[in-house]
């Protein structure tokens, strides 16, 4: 199984779709896709959909905190939606959900960055 | 009855998949509930991944080894490299400590493995490789022995 990504931008928002399985493996590229995706000048936040994610182990902890490093040096936020209770546990555990909001769905994220 | 299954290939991170899928595939006929099984194949993707990326550096020659025993509702993993070993194995499994933060790691893996499991034990010695043990009683034998 491998990991699908889906990238748009709406408004200041990348918003990225992911799917599969996020390990060491696949981590490689969402980090490479998001980055490049983060060159679009008008892009201030990002919204992570975990809807359709059907597995994720530390390498997807790592992945995702180097996001977050990344959109805080544009002084913008992160917001993770739809995660799966297996997957909330990590976020538990590492403490992610100190820094980074967590939302019931993509409408609801959207709506929190001033996206309607 | 005791059953035991033995893995091993090569360090290449295509092939962490294909072990904790194997690993659950073997596990599946004690029956576990769909929680017990994603923490094994979690805890067995965190071994194997730190296996190819400290253990052998993302050196493809090296093999990791699975070793899975389950008896009695409890399963035993084994899962052993022969790199380079960890110095301070009590700095390694602090949480957030990584060796390799350039590599975005989180440095949750051995807490990872702590919640997930009943017992883990870590040996290793610099130059020979690593050997983490792992146990879980699944809840089903859990409550036969109630």
């Amino acid at each position: 199984m491998s990991l699908n990504i889906d990238i748009e931008v709406k408004h200041d928002v990348l918003l990225i779709r992911v799917s599969g399985e996020l390990d060491h493996h696949t981590a490689d590229q969402l980090r490479e896709q998001a980055t490049k995706a983060l060159e679009n000048e008008e892009v201030r936040h990002i919204v992570l959909n975990l809807e359709h994610l059907t597995f994720m182990d530390s390498s997807g902890l790592g992945v995702v905190l180097g996001r977050y490093k990344q959109i805080k040096q544009l002084h913008g936020e992160m917001v993770v939606c739809a995660i799966s209770p297996p997957i909330k546990r990590l976020f538990d555990m590492s403490g992610l959900f100190k820094i980074i909001r967590l939302e019931p769905s993509e409408e609801y994220a959207l709506e929190r960055l001033g996206v309607a | 009855m005791k059953n035991e299954m033995n893995l091993h290939f090569s360090a290449l991170s295509q092939n962490e998949s294909f072990a904790r899928v194997t690993v659950a595939a073997f596990i599946a006929q004690l029956d576990p509930t769909m929680d017990e099984l994603t923490e094994i194949k979690t805890v067995v993707s965190e071994a194997v991944t730190n296996a190819i990326i400290h253990g052998y550096e993302s050196n493809p020659d090296g093999k990791v080894f699975i070793s899975v025993m389950i008896q009695d509702g409890t399963v035993e993993m084994l899962i052993k490299d022969e790199g380079i070993g960890i110095p301070d194995i009590d700095e390694a499994m602090q949480p957030l400590y990584t060796s390799k933060p350039e590599l975005e790691r989180s440095g949750m893996g051995f807490t990872i493995m702590e919640n997930f499991m009943d017992e883990v034990q870590v040996r290793s010695e610099p130059g020979f490789g690593t050997e983490i043990r792992l146990k879980k009683h699944l809840s089903k034998s859990k409550a036969l022995c109630n």
